[in-house]
């Protein structure tokens, strides 16, 4: 959205006008437009946050991603807008016949006494969610969306330990959060080096000091399927909307043409 | 016997065939058509799309603050299409704008707010001032943080009037705040209320057209030269040529659409802004509250006033002078053509100022912003207040008498 069309009807008076006495041409004009527009978009420059590629057509990401929530995530955070058959069906966890696994769901992906049919909520109580972390754990449902992959990715990775928090770890991207850092088993002990001052800067860095489960590589394409999982859940049509739109563009295209030669036909006889 | 004609049959009892030919077939438009021209029958185009996602929609929207927010997931997920209709309602809101404003901007081009077209300006702005209402309480509906909040800053403007202002405020809401009271009456007025004045309104604006004629990019009228069939010389029926002239035009504007609502709808966060993805929570604002694109121009030149009653008339009179574009241009001739050289500066001027301000409205206030916004608050006005004069006194070119 940063390039800016300026229709200007073309100029008829310019031979009356004799060049020295204009004080700005078009040109010129447009150009100081486009230094001013670029600068104002230097200006708009927030937090730095690291970037994420997202393949929602990758089912197996998409399956290990599942896995991680459910594993990691679901005991606090719910998907309310998501259902499970929805979910295990867009992510191939069906039988040959096609229909949905509901074994195959109840023995790995449900940790409640929900129905496949049911929405993917937990069943940690609000008002003990509020005494222990302050606030309801947030629904993810549409996380991705509000927040974006990027943010989500970089939020995953931004935790390090702080003993003056109440479960002894803090994020850089979200000062004080209330959330704990639960993926500390497989990431292993992170701590931020700070300035000489004590304070932590966007330019501080993480060191793990004490490996976990997994090797530094393996966490972040773990959180990476993880990421991509959430980005799914927050728009499932995502792709088949895409599938559809290429079916749509290329037939208006086709109509294009038609009606452009039956426009031609039709205009033949006006100039 | 005479054997049953239905046309003849109709034509009897209502004008069927004489209101095609006096309003399609053998009503005379100018040969010269530019690309400008294709926004109004695009702008019906997109009334019409709006008007039938719309309904649909609201077959499956629950207007209430419980359920407003679960009912917009319940259409994108569980509704079959669901998803379709929405992103095309919610692109074609921003495509409506696009279209509006591109249509305005010939107007002003092309001088055809001019005697004897004056009447459909007018209506055309009437159009735009609801248009303007109808984006507003829509965007309500979803009940996310920016949908409240936006809400929540727009009706509290009305604060600003001395006396009245708080009872006014609380009249409008039906509450102390925002809440279900307001979403459902900003509902009654989305889906009725005003879409009924739209389409009336519409009407009027093609009834007023259509007794003027069109203008075109010459300025030229096409009534002082008829053939001895009393046609206008450069004139050509609406129907076929512009009729299938425009289908080409609509086709072009569909790949586009249709390229946003598949591709991307939410156009980088302009069309549909991520922070309305989170529920609408009466106790914490989004960081940063900002009105969809098409209103920031007039949101900007709000937030440029210090003081909020004359933030609050600025920007109210800021859409009102538009409505006095007939009786400013005092130039003799009407497109920009053959205006002079100040009308052209003025109108390039008033143009990078309205995008200038748009920009403005979507990012954060700074000392250096501020300040930009105030000239350009400035410039946007100037183009109106002075044109009265430099319409007037500057050198024109003398106007063909016939499209070539």
């Amino acid at each position: 959205m940063k390039i800016i069309l300026v229709a200007v009807d073309k100029p008829s008076s310019e031979a009356l006008i004799p060049a020295g006495r204009r004080i700005l041409n078009y040109q010129q004009t447009i150009i100081y437009i486009i230094i001013l527009f670029c600068y104002l978009s230097v200006v708009k420059a927030g937090p730095q946050l690291l970037s994420v590629d997202i393949d929602l057509n990758d089912t197996e990401k998409l399956q290990r991603g599942a896995r991680i929530f459910m594993n990691y995530c679901s005991g606090c955070h719910s998907l309310k807008y998501m259902r499970y058959n929805r979910m295990a069906r867009d992510l191939g966890l069906t039988t040959f016949t096609g229909e949905v696994d509901s074994s195959l769901l109840k023995s790995n992906l449900i940790f409640t006494s929900a129905n496949i049919i049911d929405p993917i909520e937990n069943s940690m109580p609000h008002t003990d969610a509020r005494e222990w972390f302050g606030r309801v754990p947030p629904d993810l449902s549409l996380s991705a969306r509000e927040h974006g992959p990027d943010w989500i990715y970089t939020y995953l990775k931004s935790f390090y330990v702080d003993k003056k928090r109440p479960f002894g770890a803090n994020n850089l991207l979200v000062p004080d959060v209330a959330m704990p850092n639960v993926l500390a088993p497989l990431q292993g002990v992170v701590i931020l080096e700070k300035d000489k001052n004590g304070f932590a800067h966007s330019s501080s860095e993480f060191v793990i000091v004490d490996t976990g489960e997994m090797s530094e590589q393996q966490f972040d394409s773990t959180i990476i399927d993880l990421v991509t999982f959430l980005t799914y859940v927050a728009e499932p049509n995502k792709t088949v909307r895409k599938s559809i739109g290429v079916l749509i563009i290329l037939y208006l295209f086709i109509f294009l043409i038609v009606a452009y030669q039956l426009k031609k036909l039709y205009w033949k006889d006006v100039n | 016997m005479k054997s049953f004609r239905l046309g003849s049959w109709i034509n009897e009892r209502f004008p069927l065939l004489s209101t095609w030919k006096k309003h399609a077939s053998e009503y005379y438009v100018p040969k010269n058509f530019n690309f400008f021209y294709f926004f109004g029958s695009l702008a019906l185009v997109i009334l019409l799309n709006q008007l039938i996602t719309g309904l649909w929609l609201t077959m499956f929207y629950t207007p209430n603050a419980n359920e407003a927010f679960n009912s917009i997931e319940y259409i994108m997920r569980d509704v079959n299409y669901g998803w379709l209709l929405r992103y095309m309602h919610s692109t074609g809101a921003s495509a409506f704008f696009i279209v509006i404003y591109l249509h305005m901007f010939r107007g002003l081009l092309y001088g055809s707010y001019q005697k004897p077209r004056e009447l459909v300006w007018l209506l055309g702005m009437f159009f735009f001032f609801l248009l303007i209402a109808e984006s507003f309480f829509g965007y309500l509906l979803p009940w996310g943080q920016m949908s409240y909040w936006g809400a929540q800053v727009i009706t509290s403007l009305f604060g600003a009037i001395p006396y009245i202002g708080d009872s006014l405020v609380f009249w409008i809401r039906g509450d102390f705040h925002v809440a279900n009271a307001t979403l459902q009456r900003f509902f009654a007025f989305h889906v009725i209320g005003i879409p009924l004045l739209m389409v009336v309104v519409v009407f009027l604006h093609i009834v007023a057209l259509h007794k003027a004629g069109s203008n075109n990019p010459e300025g030229i009228d096409i009534k002082n030269h008829l053939d001895d069939k009393g046609n206008p010389v450069d004139g050509i029926p609406f129907h076929p040529y512009y009729t299938i002239k425009d289908l080409v035009g609509v086709i072009v504007f569909l790949i586009g659409f249709f390229a946003v609502v598949f591709f991307n709808p939410e156009m980088g966060g302009y069309f549909l802004e991520s922070a309305n993805f989170s529920p609408a929570n009466p106790l914490t604002t989004p960081e940063h509250i900002a009105p969809v694109w098409y209103l920031t121009p007039f949101y900007t030149m709000l937030r440029a006033i210090p003081d909020k009653l004359s933030g609050v008339l600025v920007m109210g009179s800021s859409l009102f002078i538009l409505l006095f574009m007939p009786w400013l241009d005092k130039s003799p001739v009407r497109s920009m053509r053959y205006k002079g050289r100040y009308s052209k500066y003025a109108l390039m001027l008033f143009v990078i100022s309205f995008l200038v301000l748009g920009y403005l409205g979507t990012i954060n206030v700074t000392p250096f912003t501020q300040m930009l916004a105030r000239v350009f608050t400035f410039i946007y006005f100037a183009y109106f207040l002075f044109m009265p004069l430099y319409s007037r006194y500057e050198p024109y070119k003398q106007v063909p008498a016939r499209i070539k």
